[in-house]
């Protein structure tokens, strides 16, 4: 794939068609007196070709969100379509198959394996859809290559800084070529500027007409790489901002 | 994903050392010690394993084992011998009788009476002279531990070393005369006495005066011929107990299993070895995992299937496995090869590698499976954990 021809720059117009919708989604952790509901009835669409930020206070249920819509867990109630797909309704073994082929993450703490390399981290994804060892492990050198990391793709994620660690992340995530790809806080470990650089790296590789991208932040610097942005309050979606609209 | 599974195995050198440490001791422990409980156990048999040559024992139907003497009439050697399907049936005396030492003090020693035409029965190894010089006047052979210890003679100044009794010389059995002829090599049983072997005919000379002096009848059986089915017939014709090898190997272990305690203070180690290895080899296997735990959790956020997850686990058990149980045999065989000249009782037969095999492989089976419940189980949601 050649990211800078279908590249979606910012102020784009999204496609219009839904990457995700979410409809009533209520989410409720444990029983009895612990019990803590987390999503209070969400409403939520991500336009295919958009960046959307997710923000709000913590404790609100960005991560929560994500986990419902990447498929990770299962909402109580309401409904949640990726692609048109619902992933509740999805039997467990297929849903993960689904998953494995269409999204792609990106943690706050990277989450590289320490004892494997940059290539092979990247290459991961891959070998879960089965591809075999050698291509994956060229594809994940190409990929690594647009992250700009391909001088290092033997090194361990203990010998990169937090940046180079966060940018092999983003190679992980999209080296399947994903069509949604989740990423919760990848900037908060980061100082200032390595945290702007890899949103504009993610911005630029990962943004492209049939796809989205959602990206939960606490981070006001990087906001104005957003195409809208939701803001929850206490389990709901209280606001949506388009800056598109705005700039 | 193979691959992956194994670099998350060794990557990590000082975890993955640890592991592999940790089930070499459990395999060492296991293998250690039911390889001496097994020496231990096929000491109660050596004088049975030593006489190779033939396939049936018969004996009075009382005897519960080797060294239980319940002596025969001379005659039922005929009754074996007519038996249909013996090829041949030779007399053996086996007894305790005292030899009295150069410094008067006095030594029970086991004594076997060999038939005297043929001399089978005759100790497994001969260390100095031969077999036939049993046949020259008042010979007799003496193993080399006992002619080494009990047997040999206090140095003349009374200081160093003592001096091993060797062929030429003389000692008392039962106040008969009896010369050294050779010194051969025995396994090792639970009787400490010195071995010595003699006619059969010179034995009862020796023996205290008594009306009955056969111990067993050794048989062999002619070619073709059942000995288990010839065993029945003997019995049937004679009214004594007769077995094959093997059969009178187990009813001698049965007796000191039943009888001496032996299983119940040394089983109780063994099965204190098997607690503490698999113990240590399960608790290494799921710390790993557990370590290990965030990357599933990742690998299963990002579309790793129960089987996929399943094989990587069981893979890495395998391979830790076989790596800890082949160092912890290894191990254990060459304490048993270092020490193999010592009291240590140590025997490694093919089976008790299969089972130290499938006991090390069952323990990590179960940390396995332990650990792959505790993967499956896992909320993907925890990769956003932090
Ligand atoms: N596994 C869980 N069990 C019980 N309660 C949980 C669990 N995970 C989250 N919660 C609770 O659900 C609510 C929403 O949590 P969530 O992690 O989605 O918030 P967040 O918006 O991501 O917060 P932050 O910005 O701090 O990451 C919180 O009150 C939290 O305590
Ligand atoms: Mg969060």
């Amino acid at each position: 794939m050649d990211s800078r021809t279908s590249q979606t720059a910012p102020g784009t117009a999204p496609s219009g068609k839904a990457a995700v919708r979410c409809r009533g989604v209520v989410k409720i952790y444990g029983g009895g007196s612990g019990r803590v509901v987390a999503l209070r009835g969400v409403d939520l669409q991500v336009e295919q070709g958009e960046l959307l930020m997710l923000v709000g206070p913590s404790g609100s249920g960005k991560t929560t969100l994500i986990s419902v819509i990447a498929g990770i867990l299962d909402q109580d109630e309401g409904d949640c379509r990726v692609f048109d797909q619902d992933l509740r309704k999805m039997p467990s073994r297929e849903k993960t198959r689904y998953r494995g082929k269409t999204i792609g993450f990106v943690f706050q703490s990277f989450n590289l394996i320490p004892t494997l390399t940059a290539v092979e981290n990247v290459a991961v994804p891959l070998l879960l859809n089965g591809w075999k060892r050698s291509r994956a492990i060229q594809r994940a050198g190409e990929v690594l290559d647009r992250v700009r990391l391909a001088d290092r793709s033997r090194s361990l994620p203990a010998e990169l800084s937090g940046g180079e660690q966060q940018r092999v992340a983003i190679a992980r995530s999209l080296v399947h070529e994903p069509r949604l790809i989740v990423c919760d806080e990848p900037t908060s470990s980061l100082d200032q500027d390595t945290g702007q650089r890899v949103i504009e790296l993610l911005r630029e590789v990962a943004v492209r007409e049939d796809r989205a991208l959602i990206i939960v932040t606490h981070d006001s610097r990087i906001f104005k790489f957003s195409d809208r942005m939701a803001r929850m309050n206490d389990g709901r979606v209280v606001e949506v901002i388009d800056l598109r609209k705005t700039a | 994903m193979n691959s992956i599974a194994l670099k998350m195995l060794v990557g990590d050198r000082a975890k993955y050392l640890g592991m592999i440490m940790g089930l070499t001791f459990a395999s060492l422990l296991i293998t250690q010690q039911s390889a001496i409980f097994t020496g231990l156990m096929a000491r109660t048999f050596g004088a049975i394993t030593d006489l190779s040559y033939p396939d049936i024992w018969v004996m009075d139907p009382k005897v519960q084992f080797i060294d239980d003497i319940k002596p025969l009439q001379d005659t039922q050697l005929y009754r074996v011998r007519g038996v249909d399907g013996v090829d041949w049936a030779v007399p053996l005396y086996k007894g305790l009788l005292k030899a009295r030492l150069e410094n008067g003090n006095f030594q029970t020693c086991i004594v076997f009476g060999l038939d005297d035409a043929t001399l089978i029965g005759g100790p497994p190894e001969m260390v100095v002279g031969r077999l036939s010089d049993l046949r020259r006047a008042e010979a007799v052979i003496v193993d080399e531990v006992g002619s080494r210890d009990k047997l040999a003679r206090a140095p003349s100044d009374g200081l160093g070393p003592k001096i091993p009794l060797a062929v030429g010389d003389v000692l008392e059995l039962n106040d008969h005369r009896a010369t050294v002829v050779g010194i051969c090599r025995v396994t090792r049983t639970f009787q400490s006495q010195p071995v010595v072997y003699t006619t059969y005919s010179r034995a009862t000379t020796f023996a205290p005066r008594e009306r009955k002096l056969l111990s067993f009848i050794l048989a062999k059986a002619k070619p073709g011929e059942d000995p288990e089915r010839l065993c029945g017939r003997i019995s049937r014709a004679t009214g004594l107990a007769a077995y094959t090898r093997d059969q009178f190997k187990v009813k001698t272990m049965s007796y000191f299993l039943k009888y001496t305690g032996i299983p119940i203070n040394f089983g109780i180690a063994v099965v204190l070895g098997f607690i503490v290895g698999t113990a240590i080899a399960g608790q290494t296997f799921y710390n790993f995992t557990l370590d290990n735990l965030r990357h599933f959790g990742t690998l299963k956020a990002m579309g790793a299937a129960a089987p996929t997850l399943l094989r990587m686990i069981l893979l890495q058990a395998l391979l830790v496995g076989a790596i800890g149980w082949g160092l912890g045999v290894g191990v254990a065989s060459l304490i048993g090869y270092l020490l193999r000249n010592s009291e240590l009782s140590f025997k490694l037969p093919w089976q008790l590698l299969a089972i130290s095999g499938s006991a090390v492989l069952i323990i990590c089976l179960s940390a396995a499976v332990i650990s792959i419940h505790k993967v499956l189980k896992l909320e993907p949601a925890i990769v956003f954990k932090t």
